[in-house]
């Protein structure tokens, strides 16, 4: 008996014939072929989120971002009230034009211009070519000519998106959907203390997002983080909410309210400090504005965390009291990826409250790292290749929808390039 | 350095009074479980005290004693799975996986 309401249909799954009820193929996830193809299908078809608005608060504020799936770093950069990207690098010779000590290190800062380290071109933060050394050595070169090539750039809630494809299908709003759009109300800017993240993960991209897409798993990867008497693995897991829309894909999860548990059922250090895995337990000053209703699409009143995944490699996770994270899976090769996690809380008032989000940083490092951990198990078998599908239950559907999705996009591009 | 009302964890201070996560992790990993206990079971009962001093300040004036206050309270938080849960410093099945903190608040 499902503890939370299914769809009418008898379950979430058969809510979407599209994705049918049999295994899925997880080909997609070991195959080289398969990745060279997703380089151009989906990382070249799909608005890609590369930053924050709080990272570019000034005039000349810029950060690069090496986008390894795409071959390519751009950079972005304020000028003036707008945001730019541009491909980063130069025009003369093609070097790598921002970069800091390392080439191969992602950098950021303040500039008034882009001065190429190799030949010393410059160029200003609308692109344009400014200075040519020795311009009377060249023939006929017009400065005009020679700008930084633009990328497409659009922000929203926020979040800072670019897109690698030569003319987006679909504008950034368009793109991300009325599921998604949904949750802008959010106070994302006042979120600003940042904690962040970053692992290189010997797996495919889609095999961790599996994981964070469903809490199945949860009561048995993580069953030793909790007291012994708090019995998880007989409570198993059920999301109260499921959505789908488009290639995006949502969950509602009731969460724990550790704040509502017995002591017995709590870390010590938690009770003590407030904080944990769940978040600290006092909540941010107005954080009724985070109970924004496009987090509850399914109308519960109330949820502990709303998990959204925008395709193809962001999720944003929105938490019951008053902080969310951001989840990044940056494709290396078939079986590599680079997880980026950023966790944003309102800035501490006094140390208390920094000592709890301390807390919730470690905690969420413990459960992150047995996920990391399994998934190079899971990616180490099924590289043998001699299975390649697999069963997936009704709490598993957006593992499904990712990888339909994922196989559609492929598809589709193979069939247009027929 | 610590506050002269905190010299009763004065011993752990050197090396547990550790201003970013990279420090409190590797210290954590080059620590055995009893060392970690002894350290936890000292601030447990001192920890609500020490915020409490440390609260006086405005998180970007503190002084340097109630910083290395405040960052062995970090380490308190850093040994806390270790001792409560997974009875060494280490996390059952993780091998040599890792994640690192590339980006923290400033202490």
């Amino acid at each position: 008996m499902a503890r939370f309401p299914k769809p009418a249909e008898g379950s979430w799954t058969e809510h979407h014939p599209e994705l049918g009820t049999g295994p899925v193929s997880y080909v997609d996830a070991i195959s080289p072929e398969f990745f060279e193809l997703e380089r151009e299908a989906v990382f070249k078809r799909s608005w890609l989120q590369v930053g924050r608005l709080e990272q570019l608060p000034r005039n000349g504020s810029f950060f690069t971002k090496d986008i390894a799936v795409a071959n390519t770093s751009i950079v972005v950069v304020r000028d003036g009230d707008a945001v730019r990207a541009f491909h980063n690098v130069c025009r003369h010779r093609g070097n790598k034009l921002v970069w800091t000590d390392f080439p191969g290190r992602e950098t950021g800062g303040t500039a008034r211009q882009f001065t190429c380290k190799y030949h010393g071109w410059r160029y200003g933060l609308d692109g344009g070519c400014t200075f040519v050394q020795q311009e009377g050595e060249f023939f006929g070169l017009d400065k005009a000519d020679y700008g930084l090539v633009p990328v497409h750039c659009d922000v929203w809630a926020g979040f800072v998106f670019v897109h690698l494809g030569r003319t987006p299908q679909q504008s950034l709003r368009d793109y991300l959907g009325p599921m998604v759009t949904a949750i802008e109300d959010y106070p994302f800017d006042r979120l600003t203390e940042r904690y962040g993240f970053r692992a290189e993960v010997p797996a495919n991209w889609k095999l961790f997002m599996d994981v964070l897409q469903e809490q199945y798993h949860a009561p048995i990867v993580h069953r030793n983080q909790r007291p012994e008497n708090f019995d998880a693995h007989q409570a198993g897991f059920e999301a109260l909410h499921y959505q789908i829309d488009g290639p995006h894909r949502m969950m509602n999860t009731p969460g724990i309210r550790p704040w509502e548990l017995p002591d017995d059922q709590i870390k010590p250090s938690e009770r003590l400090l407030r904080g944990g895995l769940f978040g600290p337990w006092d909540p941010p000053a107005r954080y009724e504005a985070t109970n924004v209703e496009g987090m509850r699409p399914g109308g519960h009143e109330r949820v502990g965390v709303a998990l959204f995944e925008i395709w193809p490699n962001l999720g944003i996770q929105l938490w019951e009291r008053g902080w969310y994270h951001t989840y990044h899976h940056w494709p290396t090769s078939h079986d590599t990826h680079v997880f980026e996690w950023n966790l944003y809380f309102a800035p501490p008032r006094n140390a208390r409250e920094l000592v709890a989000q301390e807390m919730t940083a470690v905690s969420l490092k413990e459960f992150a790292l047995q996920d990391d951990s399994l998934i190079a198990s899971v990616q180490m078998t099924l590289g043998s290749g001699g299975l390649t599908e697999f069963p997936l239950g009704d709490q598993e559907i957006l593992c499904r929808h990712l990888h339909h999705t994922a196989q559609s996009w492929v598809s589709a591009y193979q069939q247009a390039s027929d | 350095m610590l506050p002269a009302e905190f010299d009763d964890l004065e011993q752990f201070a050197e090396r547990w009074s550790l201003r970013t996560e990279a420090e409190r992790w590797a210290e954590r990993h080059a620590s055995s479980i009893e060392e970690m206990r002894e350290f936890y079971d000292a601030m447990f009962p001192r920890v609500d005290a020490a915020l409490a001093h440390c609260d006086h300040f405005p998180l970007d004036a503190m002084p340097e004693d109630a910083r290395n206050l405040l960052a062995l309270v970090l380490s308190f938080v850093m040994v806390s799975f270790p001792v409560e849960v997974w009875g060494g410093p280490r996390i059952p099945d993780v091998g040599d996986a890792t994640l690192a903190r590339v980006f923290s608040p400033v202490i």
